[in-house]
């Protein structure tokens, strides 16, 4: 236990961070230039963190592997950003949405991080509108906003269904006006290969120039990784093909510790798979549960003449359908939270209710025929039309619903050829967002000294389950307003240290590990692609590792992994030369690392007995099929101690949860 | 979904680095899903490729749901391929037919030099954007309440559809100048329709065309095509407000 200290300040949950601000130690700013950080990753939380700390003076080295910036898969957040604003007059607070977000992750999260997040949210919109990012508006000129799932009030702001496009734009910006200031030095184009701990101190990165292969060293004072979630662990996911979990690994494989997981997020608005050469699922933004009812028909003959083509949804009466959210959780309805959602259509589908025609029935409709219809007539009467036709309240309808979410629609139009507008959309659960990651405190900081890590990559805010539009705002906030505090507290006691040298067999030795690892693939002889065993690993974790887990499947799981991972170093191909661009070099030292992180994630889910937030242990149910919590044995962070690449013999430190300001309760959305 | 397949010829552009030429390949690819979408079409021969034990064709790509910019793709003459309003991560096989030939070439212009293969090297387009691509507003989180300075919508909405632009570069890709115009007035645009945007204009527009000039793209004759490969649909409006904004800021500016 003696390595967890999760420096969660003294005093009530409303001064925590500001005293703790006050508190923290300070960089002068003349001293500042003479500090190096580096940041790997810039989404939100990494291209925030980077902006903020080369405004303030020290010098930034920023790495991305995208050849911008701009591309981090922050860019693909759809739906919105929340915060507690209460622009709406609807009862919004700081403390409410502190209590969503503990209560959404089900009681898994710690609560003076959570509650530093509900403070910071509104900064970050007057922060991200005086960069101009262009969120909506009302037609009085002030900002818009909507609801999103496990909350009773409307505080997420917008941009279409493009906000982590405007907010990863917005911190794009900043970032720019830093690297055309010299402030920021960017190398885009660059993965981080390693992680350099000398003295138990990071002092570093390792890093591969995708386009010349060269091995780089990167020294400096402090180094945050931005990297974001492992999704991709799935093959499938609505993850970016790129996204990956490497600098975060690497990180943990040199002491840091990676906690819970198993606790992933499966978004239960995707669009169905297709077929086995998918090589990615995408996500219909949740904001869409504002306007779209979710349903299956109500008669398994119904479903299984959908599947056969032989039935239209639209040819299916009211009566005849079932609005399963609707009918179990009816004070929330569609707009349940994601783990709920998700694991009511999967078992209306197991139940043979699925409408798609795939290799496995899964796919429940979204239909927003009711929205068209009710807004068509608000926007009719808006207009003075007082009696409007049926085509009339129709196309006003279908307009309101272009404004709000014409991007969606006409991507969903372009992959599955059918029109939304007309018919309902076919949607089913995909994984989305992991909530685990490394452990840190409550300074952001890792288990090695001076290796923070924000965002995605870390694990510190969404418990079990992240709420809708969540994602944005931590990664913001950690970027902006959490960073710069804590990492200049770090950096104080570094303003005597100079400039460190790569020079070093520190340096040396991670160097060497990872010219290695690269020669270790491009001399194997093997005979598979580095993509047959990804989706192979896919298949097993979602399958085992997936929405439902039972210990048998786990202890399987656990197996099939090891073997897998065995049959990988035998028997894959990597085509090209280290000294040139060679994607397929890059697949292959990623998926390394997913193999590893699959089998920990297994073993987590086998320790948790218990089902929480988007980990659902089929053992502990109640009788209606909700997640039966087990807070006596299971109330803290699983962080987990790296101990060779067999994820069997890794160790377990376990940081208890304390609930002081909120009353810990079974979650209900009924 | 019942789906079809299809059997294509492929002439793909395959190129070791910037160094050495290039030349156009022939490839032939059976039972294509009409499903797939055109990377993933890719994905399957380079996955034929790797089992030849050949070197795979390498190409920009990554949220693969368009929005990130990254794919780019010249195919059958078009940027981002036959189908429009789109990239070509959400092109789909469907738009093709079964036996028919499909050239893939990388983007072309002298300021997107070629990496490798169909990957190009669109680092211009950030360095336009740290010339002047930004409200100069540091990090603080208490400039004023967002809500402080009410915003037409109107303004607000034309500032969102000029900031949808995703920086792929078909415009450029697309034009016989080489003009990067429709992106540059695109970022010129979103600021200058705010209120926040608006203290800057004037340095900021000189500045981002200075360096979009001095990065070596073409200037714009109005032919229009960068609108209409556009994947976001961005306005060549937004081209006329740039040069509205260029003309005053040169004849007013005092530096």
């Amino acid at each position: 236990m003696s390595k967890l200290n999760s420096r969660i300040p003294e005093g009530p949950i409303a001064d925590k961070w500001t005293n703790h601000k006050n508190s923290m130690k300070l960089v002068a700013p003349n001293n500042r230039p003479k500090i190096d950080v580096i940041v790997v990753g810039t989404g939100l939380a990494g291209g925030a963190a980077a902006a903020s700390l080369g405004e303030m003076g020290y010098n930034v080295k920023a790495f991305c592997f995208q050849d911008s910036p701009r591309r981090a898969h922050s860019i693909a957040a759809q739906g919105g950003i929340n915060a507690a604003k209460n622009y709406q007059n609807d009862g919004d607070s700081v403390y409410r949405l502190f209590y969503d977000t503990i209560k959404g992750g089900d009681y898994r999260a710690r609560e003076a991080n959570v509650h530093r997040l509900a403070e910071v949210s509104g900064n970050i919109i007057d922060q991200c509108v005086a960069q101009g990012v262009p969120f909506a508006r009302e037609y009085g000129g002030l900002l818009d906003n909507r609801s999103f799932g496990g909350t009773q009030v409307q505080r997420t702001f917008y941009a279409a269904g493009q906000t982590g496009q405007q907010l990863l734009l917005g911190a794009y910006s900043a970032l720019s006006r830093q690297v055309g200031l010299g402030r920021v030095k960017m190398y885009h184009r660059h993965e981080m290969m390693d992680l350099v701990v000398v003295d138990g101190k990071a002092r570093g990165i390792i890093a591969r120039n995708l386009v010349t292969g060269e091995i780089e060293r990167h020294s400096a004072h402090a180094v945050i990784i931005a990297s974001g979630g492992y999704g991709n662990v799935y093959f499938l996911s609505t993850n970016a093909m790129g996204s990956n979990v490497s600098a975060a690994w690497k990180v943990h494989k040199r002491g840091a510790l990676f906690a819970n997981p198993c606790f992933v997020q499966i978004h239960p608005t995707c669009i169905p798979v297709h077929g086995t050469n998918q090589s990615k699922l995408t996500l219909m933004s949740e904001s869409l549960r504002n306007s779209g009812r979710i349903w299956v028909p109500k008669k398994k003959e119904d479903a299984e003449a959908i599947r056969a083509g032989k039935l239209k949804p639209t040819q299916i009466s009211e009566e005849d359908r079932d609005y399963f959210l609707e009918r179990r959780y009816p004070a929330f309805g569609n707009l349940v939270p994601r783990d709920v959602a998700s694991r009511a259509a999967k078992e209306r589908c197991d139940a043979g209710f699925g409408i798609e025609a795939n290799d496995t029935n899964e796919g429940v409709y979204l239909d927003f025929a009711s929205e068209i219809k009710s807004k068509g007539r608000q926007a009719a009467y808006a207009k003075g039309e007082h009696s409007p036709s049926e085509e009339r309240i129709l196309e006003l309808g279908k307009k309101w619903i272009e404004e709000k979410y014409g991007n969606l629609f006409q991507m969903y139009q372009k992959i599955t050829d059918e029109n939304p507008y007309e018919t309902p959309m076919k949607i089913y659960p995909a994984v989305h967002y992991t909530m685990g990651g490394v452990w840190v405190d409550y300074n952001l900081q890792s288990t090695i000294e001076g290796c923070f890590v924000a965002g995605e990559a870390n694990f510190s805010d969404h418990g079990a389950n992240r709420l809708g539009a969540s994602a944005l705002m931590q990664g913001l906030a950690d970027g902006y307003f959490v960073l710069p505090y804590t990492v200049s507290d770090y950096l104080a006691n570094e303003i005597r240290t100079g400039k460190i040298s790569t020079d070093s067999p520190e340096f040396d030795a991670a160097e060497n590990d990872v010219k290695d690892s690269i020669n270790r693939f491009l001399n194997n002889k093997g005979t598979k692609s580095v993509d047959f065993f990804h989706k192979r690993l896919g298949l097993i974790m979602w399958n085992k590792v997936g929405m439902a887990r039972n210990e048998q499947g786990l202890k399987e799981a656990i197996e099939e992994i090891a073997a897998l991972r065995e049959e990988f170093y035998k028997d894959v191909f990597v085509p090209g030369d280290a000294d040139e661009l060679n994607p397929e070099l890059e697949k292959a030292l990623r998926v390394a690392d997913f193999i590893e992180l699959g089998q920990l994630m297994a073993i987590d889910a086998l320790q948790r007995n218990e089902s929480c937030g988007g980990h659902f242990r089929e053992e502990y149910q109640d009788a209606e099929g909700e997640t039966l919590r087990d807070d006596e044995n299971f109330k803290y962070a699983a962080a987990w101690e790296y101990a060779g690449g067999d994820a069997t013999k890794a160790t377990l430190h376990k940081e208890e949860l304390k609930y002081e300001f909120i009353k810990i309760a079974a979650r209900n959305y009924k | 979904m019942a789906a079809k397949t299809i059997n294509i010829t492929l002439k793909i552009w395959r190129q070791k680095n910037n160094k050495t030429k290039g030349s156009l390949e022939t490839y032939k690819l059976d039972n294509v899903s009409t499903d797939s979408s055109f990377l993933e079409m890719l994905d399957q021969l380079n996955e034929q490729l790797i089992n030849e034990q050949k070197d795979p064709v390498a190409f920009d790509h990554d949220c693969r749901e368009g929005i990130c910019g990254m794919c780019s793709l010249y195919i059958n003459g078009r940027a981002h391929g036959p189908d429009t309003g789109t990239t070509t991560c959400q092109l789909h096989m469907r738009m093709f037919n079964d036996g028919d030939t499909i050239y893939v070439e990388p983007w072309r212009s002298v300021a997107f030099p070629i990496v490798k293969d169909l990957v190009v090297d669109r680092s211009s387009f950030d360095r336009i954007q740290q010339a002047g691509g930004f409200v100069s507003v540091n990090t603080s989180g208490r400039t004023m309440d967002a809500n402080a300075i009410p915003i037409p919508k109107a303004d607000a909405d034309k500032a969102f559809e000029a900031a949808a632009c995703i920086g792929c570069g078909a415009c450029v890709a697309t034009c016989k100048n080489g003009s990067a115009m429709l992106f540059v007035g695109a970022k010129v645009s979103q600021y200058a329709l705010l209120p926040q945007g608006k203290v800057e204009a004037k340095d900021r527009v000189l500045n981002m065309v200075r360096q979009m000039d001095e990065e070596g793209f073409g200037n714009c004759t109005n032919t229009g095509a960068c609108e209409v490969e556009c994947p976001k649909g961005i306005s060549i409006e937004n081209i006329a407000r740039m040069n509205r904004e260029f003309l005053k800021a040169s004849l007013t500016s005092e530096k």
